[in-house]
């Protein structure tokens, strides 16, 4: 039973080629005829489509269309509309919000008018994916489980891009479009307001981010190791272990103590990935608002460590004034 | 193993190969230089430091010549400024500056052959000025240079233009257009380490006197006056400063920074202090010495919008931490120490 000890999945079992459940009246057709991929097969599952568009898809795609064209059109005319150079600094080409100078005011279209659109078009279209992803949850008789992560991510999208902007006073303080670009933000974001790692908002979400990677590491590895003994079958397993639940458990209880079940884990993993961006963007929007510079405050609440003077005792010089 | 995994296993392997076809190959030497556990220590890779130190050696000084017999000043015409050195070292010091700025052009890239006092070469003129220049360096910015001073070479090198100087950056053809603003910053420029930071921070801080601080003193944002109105978008400027810094003298933010606190002096290391005066200085000699200078330049010495070469950090550093590593040129020419009396 050595399969399931491989890099990719082994076991594909395929059979007639399926739309899916019926969908309930007033729902869109869906649009294209399934096929398979082998090796789409060997991560996922290996038909593609048929794919469910609906009015919130269309409606969301076009407006993400529009706000994509924007920005790359753009980033096209930075280069001087040069395609070779447009391909070739991609990655440090941006269109920025306005300028400080325009604080919360409708600024010209090339100074950061733009970006304004883009910002508010891109926010329409992802609004609108939120809601077909809890439209579709709902029709097909889920949770919307799915639908509240990703608000989660949206929390920390609207935190850097709107709602921080606005308690500062100023769309210069939003996040730039572009790759490098919105990088940079972060770092100068971080150098201006005192070194974000000690804003402990941004320390929970790091906690978040890196235990949501390690629980499902975890997670993945523990049911890997136990599919020999039926273990993949995880739901049925909420209300009836069989010897593949048992022996994860134990494994987990002997190593560390401490076990989650086979329904817990999954909430687990919720939690920590949904806590990420929003203890992030609690913190984001703490940022500039309420507090000014993290290391101090950080001071102020005893956690900085102090280290012996080992060089020489340095002073301001511009508190000594400039020779000459 | 069939065909497919061949595939995959090969892609992956031409992507990991591309992937790290970017990266500087080992070996990585750290040096620490502050207390433990606060990373403050220097990175190098020996390699391209032994590269480094090759085009960064200082030339041998000529022997000193007698400062007896008559002054230039009595003998030619027109020397306005080192007028009391004995004739012999007045030719001493006019041979270095030949090797240092023209050692192909000769004499005749600044003076009229038929006559050395005639000032109608725009080059007389200029390295006029920048001997005084020199001289204000050595005699008022001991603060930056310390007692090591500097001479033409460490930034001429031989060229007659030295190697690394900045100007106002052109703006792209269709600037004005209502689509593609730059906002001064997203492209991969060499002044700031190739990021997509402000690309020019030389026009507001090494010539201009904008504020480069970006911190406060309040743990709380304040009200009214006490307010921190520095925004995100100046802290993009004052970063691409510092890279340019950075790559300048070829070391890292901790060469003066303890980054945990980039604004506390008290962390820093006192090479900070000494950077900040070196920022104050090339502010200093690029309003008073190199902009004046901007008419006596024919057009073509001129960059893309008609201003005059000016002076950064990689100017005289060139990848260096001290310029020439500190070598003591200087020295063997006390007559570039002071401000000569005109």
């Amino acid at each position: 039973m050595a399969e399931y000890q491989n890099l990719f999945t082994s076991v594909q079992p395929v059979g007639p080629l399926h739309d899916g459940v019926a969908l309930p009246k007033g729902d869109w057709n869906r649009t294209g005829t399934p096929f398979l991929v082998h090796l789409l097969g060997r991560i996922g599952n290996a038909q593609i489509g048929p794919v469910y568009l609906g009015s919130l898809g269309v409606a969301s795609l076009l407006f993400g269309t529009i706000a994509f064209n924007i920005i790359g059109f753009n980033m096209l005319a930075s280069v001087d509309w040069n395609p070779i150079q447009l391909l070739r600094q991609l990655f440090w080409l941006a269109l920025e919000p306005p300028p400080p100078a325009f604080g919360l005011s409708i600024p010209p279209l090339a100074q950061g008018g733009w970006w304004i659109i883009t910002g508010f078009l891109l926010t329409v279209s992802i609004m609108l994916w939120w809601a077909r992803t809890y439209r579709r949850a709902r029709q097909l008789g889920l949770g919307t489980h799915v639908a509240w992560a990703f608000a989660a991510a949206i929390w920390l999208y609207l935190v850097c891009g709107l709602f921080r902007p606005i308690m500062m006073g100023s769309w210069s303080e939003a996040v730039p479009f572009g790759v490098f670009p919105h990088l940079d933000w972060v770092s100068a974001l971080s150098l201006r307001y005192g070194n974000l790692f000690y804003n402990p908002f941004h320390a929970l979400s790091i906690v978040f981010l890196y235990g949501s990677v390690l629980l499902f590491a975890m997670h993945g590895a523990t049911i890997l190791a136990v599919s020999r003994f039926g273990g993949e079958r995880e739901i049925e397993q909420i209300v009836d272990r069989g010897t593949a639940s048992e022996r994860a458990a134990l494994f987990w209880r002997w190593t560390m103590g401490f076990n989650a079940t086979m329904e817990s884990i999954h909430r687990w993993a919720w939690w920590f990935a949904v806590l990420c961006p929003l203890v992030g963007g609690v913190g984001i929007l703490l940022t500039g608002t309420v507090v000014d510079n993290w290391y101090l405050w950080s001071v102020k609440h005893h956690v900085v460590p102090g280290y012996p003077q080992v060089g020489p005792l340095v002073i301001d010089p511009a508190l000594l004034g400039v020779k000459p | 193993m069939n065909n497919t995994m061949r595939l995959v296993i090969l892609s992956g392997a031409t992507l990991l190969t591309a992937l790290l076809a970017g990266c500087e190959r080992p070996p990585i030497e750290t040096v620490q230089t502050g207390f433990r556990g606060t990373g403050i220590e220097q990175i190098y890779n020996p390699r391209t430091l032994a590269k480094q130190a090759t085009l960064n050696q200082a030339p041998a000084a000529p022997e000193p010549a007698s400062p007896d017999g008559p002054k230039a000043k009595d003998v030619y015409k027109n020397v306005q400024l080192l007028g009391d050195l004995s004739v012999a070292e007045f030719s001493r010091t006019m041979a270095s500056i030949t090797q240092w700025v023209a050692p192909e052009a000769g004499c005749a890239y600044c003076h009229n052959q038929e006559n050395f006092a005639d000032d109608a070469k725009y080059t007389k003129v200029v390295a006029r000025r920048m001997i005084q220049m020199t001289q204000r360096v050595n005699g008022d910015w001991k603060t930056h240079v310390a007692a090591t001073g500097v001479t033409c070479y460490t930034c001429h090198r031989g060229n007659n233009i030295p190697a690394q100087v900045w100007f106002a950056p052109k703006d792209r053809k269709y600037a004005n257009s209502l689509l593609g603003d730059l906002a001064g910053q997203n492209q991969p420029s060499k002044s700031v380490g190739l990021t997509s930071l402000p690309f020019d921070p030389f026009t507001p801080y090494l010539k201009g006197f904008s504020e480069i601080r970006l911190n406060g003193n309040e743990a709380m944002t304040m009200k009214g006056a006490a307010e921190n109105r520095t925004s995100t978008k100046q802290a993009e400027h004052t970063y691409g400063l510092m890279v340019h810094m950075s790559e300048s003298l070829g070391v890292n933010c901790t060469y003066c920074h303890n980054t945990r606190n980039f604004q506390s002096w008290e962390e820093s290391r006192p090479q900070r202090v000494t950077a900040w005066y070196g920022i104050r200085m090339a502010r200093d000699l690029n309003n008073e010495y190199m902009v004046p200078l901007t008419d006596k330049f024919p057009a073509g010495r001129l960059g893309p919008t008609g201003d005059v070469a000016k002076i950064n950090c990689t100017t005289c550093h060139q990848g260096a931490y001290k310029p020439l590593y500190g070598a003591q040129m200087a020295k063997s020419f006390p007559e570039l120490q002071a401000l000569a009396k005109q």
